[in-house]
């Protein structure tokens, strides 16, 4: 029973150690680049708990075919968290970039990324 | 002319391309195209309120697709009442501006327009939309580009912004996963299709965990106590007249979708039934207008110290909501719009006394206020409504919180709300004596000082007499506007 929820539920409990990685990745590592690596792997995981909970076993792609044609929309996966996502990972590579160049500024003026490193400085000043 | 609701935020949206395109032909444009921006959204909202208030919510369907297959855009007393108050204080924070960046940053002027508009343009879409997934988009755009603003400062802004950058993207990515949770448990994202949903669901779980999960990005959002971590460094190092714009607005936004939540969402009495989300809210919001004072008290540099004050100001907001009693929802609402106008002032302030003397460190403005009196004059202002002394508009929004503590019978938050204006009282004071009484500083810069060029103290003077004016019309705002918002939920 349990191997078997765990076998259907897979990709939700993934996502779920992605998220968890993030979080740790984000706020136990000192280095900035590290950060935002786990900042992604958190944004990673939430789209995954998305597009997972729209797969159907047997479903196929959302587009039209007249061979299955529209009376049972079980067979078509749901289309809409694939769009929110496909949103949802522009505003992420976004994010990402901004936080790009802002490493970019830091390192130019301090030549490092270690967080503990930066702070010592910015009190010298 | 129902398509008021979407010429708010697109408006801004189209004159924040046009800002960089003709700023880029001509760099003296940029200025004058950014405030016409500003200036037609701040119309359409205002005629959006009246509108309001005659005949009830606008809506507006994007595309024409009606919900809840469609996007759907509202004007309801809420979202209008938000609208005119961001777009009055980007109004004036924007004629203030002008001066401070040609001093601080006169090369980069061009972009800093079109990204403030950018991000008004995402607190406009905030508040009128009415779709869960589009409050993650524009709050998106909004944030995004106020990293990029924030970072326009000294050495050390880059520094803070990229702890901002990560804490709000949690923040936001929280807020999604409980839109994801809401969408999976009623397979809607209109927001009144899924209040309409949601009593046949109020056992799931699913519906628990997205309340908890929206509830805690917003709390990132908005730097509720404890998570205000990255807030005093962002507001201590970045230029003095893009803190005008954020710092009034952006952290009420979070406010403003939680307090949306909790009227055309949720319903409050399920939320303090199912899980006590609510009344964690408040007691964040008490333990942070204490912590946040105290922490205000100790600072000796004068925009630390108002970042920290803005951290106990959250405070008042959040534990309004907390209350979730209408008197409690009316104080929050009234406190949102007060404190913009308070802290936007308070910042203006700040900022002038470091374009005419260069100083921030309170010790250091000893005698200012014979050398400044306009702009200390404003500063008084701005101070006696904090600490709440009526007639200014501070006291009116902390009396509807005790009063909804006392509704409540919560004679801690009672406490609360009351020692923290003695605290206030503490912190303000002791400048105003220094800048008042003290005998005038040795050093430099405070002997040369005189109030800034009328660009800016006109627009510090119009915060503070809106202030007083804000106080003595504040029965007419919350019967009108803000008393039915609380009605239609208890």
């Amino acid at each position: 029973m349990m191997f078997r929820s765990l076998l259907d539920q897979y990709p939700y409990f993934i996502s779920t150690v992605l998220l968890a990685l993030g979080i740790w990745g984000m706020f136990a590592k000192h280095n900035l680049m590290k950060k935002l690596i786990g900042m992604n792997i958190f944004q990673v995981a939430i789209i995954l708990l998305f597009v997972s909970s729209s797969a159907k076993f047997g479903g196929t792609v959302p587009t039209f075919d007249t061979k299955i044609g529209v009376a049972n929309p079980d067979l078509y996966v749901n289309p809409l968290p694939h769009v929110l996502m496909l949103t949802a990972i522009v505003v992420m590579v976004s994010t990402t970039g901004v936080a790009l160049a802002i490493l970019l500024l830091i390192y130019r003026r301090y030549h490092t990324l270690d967080e503990r490193e930066i702070l010592k400085r910015m009190r010298e000043q | 002319m129902n398509q008021l609701p979407v010429i708010i935020p697109v408006s801004l949206l189209m004159f924040a391309f046009l800002t960089f395109l003709l700023g880029i032909w001509r760099r003296s444009l940029a200025y004058p195209v950014a405030t016409a921006g500003v200036t037609v959204s701040l119309v359409a909202s205002v005629l959006g309120l009246m509108r309001v208030l005659q005949s009830g919510p606008q809506h507006y369907f994007l595309g024409g697709w009606a919900p809840p297959l469609g996007i759907e855009y509202v004007l309801d007393n809420l979202s209008a009442f938000m609208a005119v108050l961001i777009l009055t204080v980007a109004f004036i924070s924007m004629a203030y501006s002008r001066q401070t960046f040609l001093k601080e940053v006169p090369e980069k002027i061009v972009p800093l327009y079109s990204l403030l508009l950018l991000l008004l343009a995402g607190l406009a879409g905030i508040v009128v939309t009415g779709d869960l997934f589009n409050v993650y988009v524009f709050l998106e755009i909004a944030s995004l580009a106020a990293y990029a603003v924030l970072c326009i400062g000294n050495d050390k802004a880059p520094v803070a912004v990229i702890r901002y950058v990560i804490i709000g993207t949690v923040g936001a990515c929280f807020y999604l996963l409980g839109v994801g949770f809401l969408y999976f448990a009623t397979g809607s994202l209109n927001m009144a299709d899924v209040a309409g949903l949601l009593p046949g669901l109020y056992g799931s779980r699913l519906v628990v965990a997205a309340a908890v999960f929206i509830v805690a990005g917003m709390a990132l959002k908005m730097a509720l106590f404890p998570f205000h971590i990255w807030l005093p460094d962002v507001y201590t190092y970045s230029p003095s007249g893009v803190i005008t714009f954020v710092a009034p607005l952006m952290t009420k936004v979070g406010a403003y979708v939680l307090i949306r939540m909790l009227v055309s969402v949720f319903s409050p009495n399920y939320l303090n039934e199912s899980f006590p989300v609510t009344v964690a809210l408040g007691w964040l919001g008490a333990a942070g207008i204490i912590a946040g004072s105290i922490m205000a008290i100790a600072q000796k540099d004068l925009r630390r110290m108002l970042a920290y004050s803005s951290v106990a100001q959250i405070g008042y907001v959040a534990l309004g909501i907390g209350l979730a009693n209408p008197l409690g929802l009316v104080g929050a609402m009234l406190h949102i719009l007060n404190h913009a106008f308070m802290k936007g002032g308070l910042f203006q302030v700040s900022g002038s006394i470091r374009y005419s003397t260069g100083l921030w460190q309170i010790p250091h403005l000893a005698g200012l206020g014979r050398r400044m009196p306009w702009t200390m004059g404003a500063f008084t202002v701005a101070a006696i409504s904090m600490v709440g002394i009526p007639p200014a508009a501070g006291f009116f929004s902390k009396w509807y919180l005790v009063q909804g503590a006392v509704y409540a019978d919560n004679w801690v938050f009672v406490g609360v709300v009351l020692l923290s204006s003695l605290l206030n009282a503490v912190y303000f004071f002791r400048i105003l004596e220094k800048v008042y009484t003290a005998p005038e500083a040795e050093h430099g810069g405070a002997s040369l000082a005189k109030d800034p060029p009328m660009g800016m103290l006109v627009p510090m003077l119009i915060m503070a007499v809106g202030i007083i004016v804000l106080g003595i019309i504040n029965a007419a705002i919350v019967s009108n506007i803000l008393q039915p918002v609380a009605d239609q939920i208890f």
